[in-house]
């Protein structure tokens, strides 16, 4: 099967297209196909991904299972996925089948919001497949309409403000990369992944508005990015977008946000800003460490504070993901395992928690926490279960999220101490809002009338929940399983950096010296 | 001799006889109640007109001497013209019939206006150049005013009558100075006086004024002022017709005057174009955020449309006149989908066109909405439509054309624009139920071309429909 990926990436698609044109109705039958039919896409993705996975080989460090086709206005429609890429494309298989099993309570336009959940399958597997600037930026951006329409017509009640501000500030960023790549293309003379990873983009100073920009052509090419990434993914300053977008959205909504769609910023980071701008990203690495440092420390507190449990998990996220920059900026074999390995940690782990917020949300149609307190009392399993998630958020050693922080923190220690300290605090910091919040949530007695008849979860519930523990348990003790695949990648993407920073380092000081 | 010269004309004598033929038809006969089947067929004829144009493909021909040049980049033109023209025709003429509009003037006018807007992406000289510009114009001027007891409608119809009038004055006087300074009114003469060098300051003026006789015909900032309430006033077939063809025809006459007659000074006219597109897109998108009228919306859509259309023009390469065209072909697409629609929104049998009449139009009539969203998504440059492809070909040629900040201008305002294409989503989807909704009266024809529209913008990226190879092929004739 040489074109794998694309039926890989175009299942769910299909089986939107199917239900748009076949399906009728909104009663209770049509909405139950509309679920089941969802639920076997996702699965056969799935299942068709194991194969890609079984068959991927991890010390081949080029692009494997290709494919390529002439498409429109010189462009290329080309696909393929290494070892940075490939455990992305297993995370969206494996979350978007219990993502969807998840929405089984939805009762408003089920078919709607069905079809918007498969599209966005599509268009995210498209991100982490995409082997050409164009085809990447396609899927990029096409998955802001349907995450709109989830958020602005199933989400909460100050949904539009939320949906408003999430497309606006993303678009932005986006458009100016879209800049960015059309100037590679001119630069390059072509778009296509594979050759720009081995095209050196200019690095002499360039002069701008009276500045001297040091870098020149990457440094900008990497602001460009840098804009589009860093809300995407989401960094301080404009990390604002998260929380509301969050809050608002319904559960399936906040799962894809914080488990999948997030992580397309990392993934941009690997694959187009270290890679490309190599010199771009050694100039400004130190702005984006004390960015995720301030990220970590700030947005915890912001944390400590909040009264809205979503909210409260929306920016633990966007802690987690001041990790993930800084262990891809440290460049270091330990800093960038780290950051894929956080990635994939946090979808499982951020995923299970949005969902643990939505069990309870089901019930009572409440996400404040002081609405809630002694659930232990009536509902034993979800304790269990959010105290796991809350240890794993935590990073307790055992669960992924250990590894994660840890290999991150081991990377970024050797390049800036100062920044390691900081980020250390986080975890301190994690550990103080992640257990207060399951002491106010799940601890003490039940007072409170309206949870006394609070029923504990389902079976459904709990058999979503299953491989989410699995998953977090077996990526904590046998971190290999990850670390295996993506290492070979690594390191050559480490290979080429170093080479392409020590490269420039002599140019720097004539160009220093010039300007005395 | 002669005869050769106009075999090359046909399709617009074609054309021409069969507007007067159809009007003396009209007068001697039934008038008005020939109005719907002249209507048809002026259709029909276009529509071949137009298949029979993109048969006729092969070299380059002039007639007269090089008044009339016959290349590939006019008949991809014309193509969109008639296409565009006769797909506005049908769609209207069951919202002219319902309210009593369907005059047989009508589709004449269309007709006329149609042979004048051939005539201007084929003028090979200023005098042709001007008398295909009146033909169409003094056409629409009478169209805006069709309505003749409606206050907007006339209003709409003499606006636009003065403004047009005066820029015709200046394109005038620019032609004059220009034959004045080049002692020709030939393109191929003027681009031959110019030499290769700096161009005569008198040429330069001149240019300015032709430029800006020409930005008036399509909406440019700062001759757009008409714009919004010409759109409003305006039956809305009539705006329909108003935001494609004639925008079609403007563009191209503008590609071709720049090239062929000051095509050796990109220099001088890309800055004027650049500062023209700017102004439209940051103008189109910041004005459009408070309408309330989804005509008027639309009229500062077209503007920031054109803003980004001139964008690839102002690069003055032939990838940036390719950008160009496709960016028109996509535009007018998404034009005549949406206009489809607007023609539908009724309440009570009277037309309104208020935005907030939209709400809870996803659930009422979730086939339309959608359709409706997909063109407003693509309206925005949201890939992976059809919008995008349009966006990305003009800022491409662009940065190819060194000029990245123009580039990087039009990306922002695209965000700015894209606040109010979601809005109207907003209230498709998300808007409560408290405002009496639009009923939607459409006939089968219009809600054919709503869906048609909507599908191309999503089937589109497989590969243009092959629009692309055309355009190339288009701009390579012009520029060489």
């Amino acid at each position: 099967m040489d074109n794998l990926l694309s039926i890989i990436t175009f299942i769910p698609a299909i089986a939107a297209v199917i239900l748009a044109l076949f399906l009728r109705g909104e009663d209770a039958a049509a909405q139950k196909n509309a679920k089941w039919l969802a639920l076997i896409a996702t699965g056969a993705t799935f299942i068709v991904s194991l194969f890609l996975i079984a068959q991927f080989d991890p010390s081949d460090t080029g692009f494997q299972f290709v494919e390529e086709r002439e498409w429109l206005m010189g462009l290329k429609y080309k696909m393929g996925v290494d070892g940075i890429s490939v455990l992305f494309v297993m995370l969206t298989t494996f979350l978007m089948p219990l993502t969807i099993w998840s929405a089984w309570n939805v009762k408003v336009r089920v078919k709607e919001y069905i079809i918007a959940f498969l599209l966005l399958e599509t268009l995210m597997l498209g991100v982490f497949c995409a082997l050409d600037l164009v085809l990447f930026y396609l899927f990029f951006e096409a998955g802001l309409i349907p995450m709109f329409l989830i958020i602005g017509i199933w989400g909460g009640a100050n949904r539009i403000y939320a949906a408003f501000k999430f497309f606006l500030y993303t678009f932005l960023g986006s458009v100016l990369m879209l800049v960015a790549m059309i100037a590679m293309y001119v630069d390059a003379g072509t778009t296509d992944i594979a050759a720009l990873l081995q095209h050196n983009f200019s690095t002499g100073t360039i002069s701008l508005f009276g500045f001297q920009i040091l870098g020149g052509l990457q440094t900008l090419l990497f602001l460009a990015f840098f804009a589009s990434f860093a809300v995407k993914m989401p960094m301080w300053p404009v990390h604002t977008w998260l929380p509301d977008a969050h809050v608002q959205a319904p559960t399936a909504g906040s799962v894809v946000l914080a488990a999948i769609l997030l992580k397309m910023g990392g993934y941009g980071f690997l694959r187009f800003s270290l890679p490309m701008f190599p010199v771009g990203s050694e100039i400004l690495a130190p702005l984006v460490f004390w960015m995720s440092a301030i990220a970590i420390v700030y947005t915890s507190l912001v944390a400590l504070a909040q009264e809205d449990m979503k909210k409260l998990i929306a920016y633990s996220s966007v802690a987690h993901m001041g990790y993930v920059t800084m262990g891809i900026f440290a460049a270091n074999q330990q800093g960038i395992d780290g950051a894929i390995f956080q990635m994939i940690s946090h979808g499982f782990i951020s995923g299970a928690l949005f969902l643990i917020v939505g069990v309870i949300y089901d019930r009572m149609h409440t996400r404040e926490i002081d609405a809630y307190g002694g659930l232990i009392n009536r509902m034993p399993a979800y304790a269990l279960i959010f105290c796991f998630f809350t240890m794993a958020n935590v990073g307790l050693p055992g669960t992924s999220g250990f590894i994660g922080e840890f290999l991150v923190l081991m990377g970024i220690f050797q390049v800036n101490t100062w920044v390691a300290l900081f980020a250390t605090s986080g975890v301190i910091l994690s550990a103080a809002y992640a257990l207060w919040l399951y002491r106010r949530v799940v601890l003490g007695d039940l007072i409170k009338e309206s949870l006394k008849t609070i029923t504990d979860m389902s079976r459904r519930e709990r058999a979503i929940f299953a491989p989410l523990v699995v998953m977090t348990l077996l990526l904590g003790v046998y971190p290999a399983l990850v670390t295996d695949i993506i290492g070979p990648s690594v390191e050559a993407l480490i290979g080429k950096y170093e080479t392409a920073v020590a490269d420039f380092s002599p140019a720097t000081q004539v160009a220093e010296t010039g300007d005395h | 001799m002669i005869s050769t010269d106009l075999a090359i004309l046909l399709p617009e004598i074609f054309l021409s006889l069969f507007a007067m033929v159809a009007l003396i038809g009209a007068v001697y006969t039934e008038k008005d109640g020939l109005a719907g089947t002249i209507t048809w067929a002026a259709s029909a004829v276009m529509i071949a007109v137009a298949i029979w144009v993109l048969m006729s493909g092969g070299n380059d021909r002039t007639a007269f001497g090089g008044l009339f040049i016959d290349d590939g980049f006019s008949r991809f033109a014309k193509v969109v013209i008639l296409i565009s023209a006769a797909c506005v025709l049908m769609m209207g003429q069951e919202f002219m019939a319902r309210r009593g509009l369907l005059k047989f003037e009508y589709p004449v006018l269309v007709v006329l206006a149609v042979v004048g807007m051939m005539l201007m992406v084929s003028a090979g000289d200023l005098m042709a150049l001007y008398m295909g510009l009146e033909l169409q114009s003094l056409a629409l001027y009478v169209v805006a005013a069709i309505r003749r007891d409606g206050v907007k409608s006339t209003e709409a119809g003499l606006k636009y009558f003065v403004l047009g009038a005066l820029s015709s004055g200046l394109l005038l006087y620019g032609a004059s100075l220009t034959y004045g300074y080049a002692g020709t009114t030939q393109f191929a003469g003027i681009i031959a006086a110019a030499g290769e060098g700096a161009m005569p300051i008198g040429l330069l003026i001149g240019l300015v004024f032709i430029i800006s006789g020409l930005a008036f015909k399509i909406s440019a900032v700062p001759f757009h002022m008409w714009t919004p309430d010409v759109y409003e006033g305006a039956p809305t077939p009539i705006t329909a017709f108003f935001a494609t063809a004639p925008k079609v025809a403007a563009m191209g006459l503008f590609a071709r005057v720049l090239h062929d007659a000051f095509g050796n000074a990109t220099g001088d006219w890309g800055q004027i174009l650049a500062l023209l597109a700017v102004l439209s897109m940051f103008l189109g998108a910041i004005a459009a955020v408070g309408q309330r009228d989804i005509k008027r919306l639309m009229a500062y859509s077209s503007i920031a449309h054109m803003g980004y259309a001139l964008v690839g023009l102002a690069s003055g390469t032939e990838q940036g006149v390719t950008a160009m065209l496709i960016y028109m072909a996509i535009y007018v697409t998404m034009n005549i989908g949406t206009f489809a629609f607007i023609l539908s929104m009724e309440r009570d049998g009277r037309h309104i066109t208020t935005i907030d009449s939209l709400r809870q139009l996803g659930s009422r009539e979730p086939v339309k909405a959608l359709a409706l969203l997909v063109l407003m998504f693509s309206l925005a440059g949201v890939p992976p439509l059809l919008g995008f492809f349009g966006k990305f070909a003009v800022l491409m040629a662009a940065v190819d054309a060194d000029m990245t900040w123009l580039a990087v201008l039009g990306a922002i305002a695209s965000v700015i624009g894209a606040f109010y294409y979601l809005r109207i989503v907003y209230f498709m989807y998300f808007g409560d139920e408290s405002v009496e909704p639009v009923e939607g009266h459409m006939s089968p024809l219009a809600f054919g071309f709503l869906v048609a529209s909507a599908a191309i913008m999503i089937l589109g990226i497989v590969n243009l429909f092959g629009v692309d190879g055309y355009a190339a092929a288009a701009a390579a004739t012009l520029v060489n």
